[in-house]
């Protein structure tokens, strides 16, 4: 029998029950879409963290105090913490090039929360609000949108005057952009808008538009009182300097802290590269998690094909019979029903890529999709497989068949 | 002493099941085929006749005994040779027709030319003209529930002819058939026998085997009679 006429009476066997076939196929194609779009999405939503963490710059360093070292009885944890805070003088001295020649930029950084926001009527819940200096905007790549940066000089002279993040910007004024001149209250006190920050991405569970930035000293003054800085961020002159600027903060700050050698640091400083491979190898498992669930789909439709294969052989046991009576070889009737277990899960296959193929192109769970391609190579080559594996064993079951058993079969 | 016969078996016995339940289809069962005869097999129901031919056919193996088919032993062939036997060496023709359901007359019919390697056209050919041999050239596109009992007998005939075998095997090719088809059947065995094949037919009716050149009686799982009738 010729590989046409094999693939001629496999068709036949597949439309003479539509139905059936189609839902096995059906079957296939969730389970080969399934992996594909997974693997898509998992491999996404790695991308647009990674490529967020990007833009926030690699050469980023984020100082901030433990409160205490890990020797430190309980009771001397108060004075201790207060030995380890982090002060402007912290900020000015790693600003300095000359003790820490690795470091561009500096920005000591306070925060409050929850401060409301009012412009008129309309009053918001700032997330956080943040005193810094106009470095941070460079150093964490906060561009300002529309209107300008505050300046040194209005930090010293503790100028009342705001940037607005995307968020609250729209909260407060509705367009943005109309915000810039107008003045707001934050608390008791008067603010005037300078600029709108641009719209920034996501990279946590907080929006991180919903903030405003205002001097430090005037956050100090009007806000949070003069307690310690939350933290310091500091940015090494290179990507490739990132790990010598470290050393010279943890050296800087433990010089000027005093702390004792023995001690572990109770400066913890993280570092953008680090969190960005942590964020990809976190990806990486979540890729690989759905990556099983989609698998296991895939079995699923497997069996689906199996089962559908069992009954037909069973089904067609006389019809087997009476092709073996008529000269049918052993491999001749095996080849007739991989085929068709194989075509299922191809064209189960086929419709499952194209699939995937659309669904990809739209966001998923606010995630979008970036295609994998071995992973359809691979969705395909697993249909086909599993059509093989788990067709050979009713065909084999059906090939195996005395003839005249085959046609007494009821 | 004449050359090899075409069909020898040997004290062929067959029985199904074991122990006490043990049935004996068949308890020594000798018969020599020369080619050419035209045979008819009678015996009462459940005497032995079928299985005798489904092991002449092939389709099943003796328990015990020999089958001899043209000069070749019929047990040591392979499974692939065996049913190179089926399908170019025997037509069978079933007493329920045992067509494919859902498949054209003419695919039917063509499906032991797929088996036997013959291209498309060639098939097609084959077919059209067994199927015109048998009376059916203008029914070739229907499927079997589209065909009357004997239309379905006679698409089987054109099937089991259509490789040209040199034996035809029969089992009650006229049992659900009425006088005029029976009569169109029997008509079409006289031509295939004077075309010098091979023809057994297993039969309960006087008329049919009447038609035949030898009688074969069988009764209980043995032979009880095989005379020459004309
Ligand atoms: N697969 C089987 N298992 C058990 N017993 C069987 C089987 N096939 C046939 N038999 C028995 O073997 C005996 C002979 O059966 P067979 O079909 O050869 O009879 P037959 O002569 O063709 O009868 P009929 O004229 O009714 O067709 C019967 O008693 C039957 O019950
Ligand atoms: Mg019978």
């Amino acid at each position: 029998m010729s590989p046409r006429d094999l693939m001629g009476a496999a068709l036949r066997g597949l439309t003479a029950n539509k139905l059936r076939s189609l839902l096995t196929v059906l079957g296939v194609s969730i389970g080969v879409g399934a992996v594909i779009v997974l693997v898509a999405v998992g491999n996404g939503s790695g991308k647009a963290v990674q490529a967020r963490l990007e833009a926030m710059g690699t050469n980023l360093l984020t100082v901030s105090t433990t409160g205490g070292g890990g020797g430190f009885q309980r009771g001397q944890a108060g004075p201790a913490a207060q030995q380890y805070s982090l002060t402007l003088d912290d900020s000015a001295a790693l600003a300095d090039k000359q003790l820490a020649p690795d470091v561009s930029a500096v920005a000591p950084v306070m925060t409050s929360s929850g401060a409301t926001a009012t412009n008129g009527d309309t009053s918001y819940t700032v997330n956080q609000v943040i005193g810094t200096t106009p470095e941070y905007m460079t150093a964490t790549n906060t561009p300002v949108g529309t209107g300008a940066s505050f300046t040194q000089q209005d930090v010293d002279t503790s100028q009342r005057v705001i940037l607005l993040g995307q968020t609250t910007a729209t909260e407060l004024f509705t367009r943005p952009a109309s915000a810039v001149g107008q003045t707001i209250k934050l608390g008791a006190v008067d603010f005037v808008v300078r600029g709108v920050l641009a719209s920034k991405d996501s990279t946590g569970f907080n929006d991180p538009n919903a903030t405003a930035i205002v001097p430090i000293s005037t956050l100090r003054a009007t806000q949070a009182g003069y307690g310690a800085l939350s933290q310091i961020v500091v940015q090494a002159v290179d990507k490739d300097r990132v790990d010598t600027a470290q050393s010279e903060v943890t050296q800087l700050l433990t010089a000027r802290h005093k702390v004792p050698a023995t001690e572990t640091s109770p400066f913890r400083i993280t570092n953008s590269a680090q969190i960005l491979q942590t964020s990809q190898d976190t990806a990486a498992t979540f890729t690989a998690l759905l990556a099983t669930v989609a698998a296991i789909s895939l079995v699923v439709g497997g069996i689906g094909v199996t089962n559908i294969m069992l009954v037909t052989v069973t089904e067609r046991t006389r019809e087997i019979g009476i092709r073996k009576a008529l000269g049918a070889r052993r491999r001749t009737i095996l080849g007739q029903f991989l085929i068709e277990a194989t075509l299922l899960s191809l064209i189960g296959g086929a419709v499952g890529v194209g699939a995937a193929l659309i669904v990809t192109r739209f966001q998923l769970a606010g995630v979008q999709p970036v295609l994998v391609p071995s992973s359809i190579g691979l969705a395909l080559g697993v249909s086909a497989a599993v059509g093989l594996f788990f067709g050979s064993m009713p065909a084999h079951r059906a090939a195996g068949l005395r003839p005249i058993d085959a046609l007494r079969h009821e | 002493m004449a050359a090899e016969s075409l069909i020898e078996i040997r004290d062929v016995t067959k029985t199904y099941g074991q122990g006490e339940t043990a049935v004996h289809a068949l308890r020594g069962v000798s018969l020599r085929v020369e080619a050419g005869e035209y045979i008819a097999v009678m015996g009462s129901s459940g005497s032995g006749k079928s299985t005798l031919m489904n092991i002449l056919g092939c389709l099943d193996v003796p328990t015990r005994g020999e089958y001899w088919l043209d000069g070749s032993d019929v047990a040591r062939l392979s499974e692939d040779q065996q049913a190179l036997v089926r399908g170019r060496k025997i037509g069978f023709i079933f007493q329920s027709f045992n067509l494919i359901p859902r498949t054209t007359a003419l695919a039917n019919v063509e499906l032991p030319l797929t088996y036997a390697h013959l291209r498309r056209g060639e098939r097609r050919k084959r077919a059209n003209r067994a199927l015109e041999l048998v009376g059916l050239a203008d029914r070739t596109g229907h499927r079997p529930n589209e065909l009357s009992g004997g239309q379905q007998q006679r698409v089987a005939i054109a099937r089991a002819l259509a490789t040209g075998p040199r034996i035809l095997l029969a089992d009650e090719p006229t049992g659900n058939l009425d006088a005029h088809s029976t009569d169109e059947v029997l008509g079409m065995f006289d031509d295939l026998h004077a075309d010098g094949r091979t023809i057994i037919v297993i039969t309960h009716e006087h008329d049919v085997a009447a038609r035949a050149r030898r009688l074969v009686q069988v009764s209980d799982g043995r032979i009880v009679a095989d005379e020459v009738t004309r």
